[in-house]
């Protein structure tokens, strides 16, 4: 099916022009595009010979804002990295701070972080696969996409008081108990969220117009996939059968009973099937975590001072208030290791790890971020060669490239 | 594992290797940087670059000693789930490094980006153009003598008022 | 009076009141949604806020089809000429509402590349606190713009004889002197 010009060898982006080749140029800002990105085609009529993606117009310097903020006030800003998902991030960095540090949280916070993360995967595979059906012109998609969101969006309302950009987690624990109200909420969802996903699946999976639009359309198989360190769904519709919650297994996921999706096809179909199935999964778990969640404290002990102590402690006792005061104080804090480490999570796009150096502060010397968006969208100019400018589009809704993470 | 690093320490002459946190890195001189990570890729199987990244040692308490800018190659093998990470290190003088996108494709982006970042010049790159900050920018703002704040950069663009439209 | 004889299906009205009424109520929206104000902004769009309800939910990607511009999300500096660009391909009357925290004034991002609020830059004229804010405030805003729509006549940009519109908004309130009296109610 893809077109390549068999005779040309080259890289035409760079190269000098050619009149038969056209120049168009889409975005940075341009509804298919989702945010801010940048790509300049090349087309022969409607054939894309080649893109050259033009990122950063949404670069805002994260990573030397991480070596200003401490490590819980940094959640704050990996919230608005991956925005679909921001629980996830805030996950991912504060697992990668206490990787740092040596500690392990308590069994309920482990649970309760599983929860938010896999309601975040939910949340973002309903807005990618949205956006998929919304380019292809299934408008009435995204209406049903966007329905669960917002009672995801009042699970962690519930849960921590903010509706989208939560920073729910802090180092060492959580900052909020799961309340009565947040419990019965999740178990509204784990009933009500089948339905919704059934209907979806009824409005898309067999929609012909949907599958002429994206079957065989940027296919990545299995080597190149590897080669070019794509992870996560995207992997897993070319068949890497690989998911950091299975072969590296953080917090809780030991516990969960559920299955890794995978697909063969490498195309915009299988990547939106494998979405569409991995939310499937996810349910499966919030459900198992939400029945069996543990009794406990959220917070590891205090004695490790790394959590805030109870507030009755702190307005009741004077160990209680020293306490807190020494957290909170500038130049006290707590104490990290001198040492460099990486950790990853399953992200909904992908491995988002944290490469983090510590120097003795309670500041990151260095906060790298490894995010999926960046690895996927270096992909897009391979993917689309010799497909047709309509295809643009669904390939990168595909991708799920979202711009924050991209550029950071 | 430890043998596969015994095996490294002997051809290519590691500079160090260390284990924190469970996670093993190697220190490896610059000229030999290309070949311990052909041979890794070759023969130990590792075929996936997760991360190529940089860090800037300007102002840290313990500074390693050899060179002021270390490089990070965080490696995965997908058989086994085995991770390694890689560094190498070099200085504002001697900051070009070779390449590795002949063995990954992920490299590609990940280095200019590094470029960008830091000013490490990787030899051999096909494209080392800056990709997340306008080709016009000068600095390297994550390098840590780059203020947060920046040098006024932000502000440095025209203003249009209501009446211009 | 002349006015007697008229039958009783003629409304009077001033022309300025009648095209500022039509406008403040099929205004079409602009979305520069740029990062995480811009999932609010569909939000807003989506069925559960529905912006239908306010005459706002034609929203359009080519400026040349808008009256207001909704800036979502920071703007950082190699985004701003194209912001300005898109500003100006719009057509007069148009409106600015800068959208979180980001937009008005760099939010979080104290960074060396974002714009530390886009008032420096262009004319804005409702700035929505928030990071992000709910859909329901990105509601009061427009709702506030629709009060400020029909408080100032455009139809012949009366407006811009005021030298200070001359001015770029962040230049009237850098000193308390300066602030201007506040618009006369026409």
């Amino acid at each position: 099916m893809p077109l390549y010009r068999a005779d040309f060898v080259g890289n035409l982006a760079h190269d000098e022009p050619q009149e038969y080749l056209w120049t168009m140029n889409l975005g940075p800002q341009h509804p298919a595009t989702h945010t801010t990105l940048r790509l300049v085609l090349k087309l022969e009529g409607e054939r894309v010979v080649d893109a050259m993606p033009d990122i950063g117009y949404l670069h805002s310097g994260f990573e030397k804002l991480g070596e200003h903020l401490n490590y819980n006030q940094y959640v704050v800003v990996t919230d608005r990295m991956n925005y679909c998902s921001c629980v996830a991030n805030n996950v991912a960095w504060h697992l990668a701070v206490e990787k740092l540090l040596g500690i392990d949280v308590p069994p309920r916070c482990q649970y309760l972080r599983v929860i938010v993360t896999e309601l975040a995967r939910i949340a973002d595979h309903l807005v990618c696969n949205a956006a998929v059906g919304l380019d292809a012109g299934a408008f009435t998609f995204f209406m049903y996409a966007f329905n669960p969101r917002e009672q995801i969006y009042r699970i962690l309302e519930a849960l921590c008081g903010a509706r989208f950009t939560n920073s729910y987690t802090r180092v060492g624990g959580v900052m909020y108990d799961a309340s009565p109200t947040a419990i019965s909420l999740i178990r509204e969802f784990v009933r009500t969220f089948p339905r919704a996903l059934n209907d979806m699946e009824q409005l898309l999976n067999r929609n012909r117009i949907f599958i002429d639009r994206t079957k065989g359309i940027g296919v990545l198989t299995k080597e190149e996939a590897i080669n070019r360190g794509v992870t996560g769904p995207i992997a897993r519709a070319s068949g890497v059968t690989r998911d950091l919650r299975k072969d590296e297994p953080y917090l809780a996921y030991r516990d969960f009973d559920f299955d890794i999706c995978c697909a063969t096809g490498g195309d915009c179909y299988a990547r939106y099937l494998v979405r569409m199935a991995e939310m499937r999964e996810s349910l499966k778990i919030v459900q198992q975590a939400v029945e069996n969640l543990p009794t406990g404290p959220v917070n590891v002990d205090v004695g490790l001072r790394v959590t805030l102590p109870e507030k009755p402690q702190v307005f009741g006792t004077i160990e209680g208030l020293i306490q807190h005061f020494e957290i909170l104080m500038w130049n006290r804090g707590f104490q990290t290791p001198w040492g460099e480490v990486y950790s990853a999570i399953e992200a909904p796009n992908g491995e988002l790890g944290f490469y983090i150096v510590g120097d003795g502060t309670d500041r990151a010397y260095r906060a790298r971020c490894r995010p999926p968006s960046f690895i996927h969208f270096a992909l897009f100019p391979h993917l689309i060669r010799g497909h047709r400018l309509s295809d643009v589009v669904a390939v990168l809704g595909s991708l799920n490239i979202i711009a924050a993470e991209l550029d950071r | 594992m430890s043998s596969t690093v015994r095996y490294l320490q002997e051809v290519f002459g590691l500079l160090e290797e260390y284990e924190f946190r469970g996670q093993r890195q190697v220190v490896v001189p610059r000229e030999k940087l290309f070949e311990l990570l052909k041979f890794l890729k070759e023969t130990c199987g590792f075929d996936m670059l997760v991360d190529v990244t940089c860090v800037d040692y300007l102002t840290y308490p313990c500074p390693p000693r050899w060179g002021r800018f270390g490089l990070v190659y965080n490696l995965l093998a997908t058989e086994t789930g085995e991770r390694l990470i890689v560094r190498t290190f070099c200085d504002v003088e001697t900051a070009v490094v070779p390449s590795v996108v002949p063995l990954w494709e992920a490299a590609n982006w990940l280095e200019r980006e590094v470029w960008d970042m830091f000013g490490i010049r990787f030899e051999g790159h096909p494209d080392l153009r800056r990709i997340l900050l306008p080709e016009e920018f000068t600095d390297h703002p994550l390098r840590k003598d780059y203020p947060l704040q920046g040098k006024g950069e932000r502000h440095n663009l025209p203003v249009i008022t209501r009446a211009e439209g | 009076m002349a006015l007697a004889g008229l039958p009783n299906n003629v409304l009077i009205t001033k022309l300025e009141a009648l095209v500022n009424w039509c406008r403040k109520n099929s205004l079409w929206p602009m979305p520069f949604a740029t990062a995480c104000c811009g999932i609010e902004l569909m939000a807003l769009g989506a069925s559960r806020y529905d912006v239908a309800r306010f005459g706002a939910e034609v929203f359009r990607f080519s400026p040349r089809q808008c009256d207001l511009m909704i800036v979502a999300g920071r703007v950082v500096m190699k985004m701003m000429p194209v912001l300005q660009r898109i500003w100006q391909q719009m057509h007069e009357p148009k409106w600015c509402i800068s959208m979180g925290a980001c937009a008005s004034t760099g939010g979080v991002f104290d960074t060396y590349s974002v714009v530390q609020g886009i008032d420096r830059f262009i004319p804005v004229d409702i700035y929505v606190p928030g990071c992000p804010p709910r859909p329901e405030q990105l509601i009061q805003a427009i709702l506030d713009l629709q009060a400020k729509i029909e408080r100032e006549g455009t139809l012949f940009g009366r407006e811009f004889d005021d030298p200070r519109r001359n001015l770029p908004p962040w230049a009237l309130v850098e000193e308390p002197g300066n602030r201007p009296p506040p618009l006369e109610s026409k």
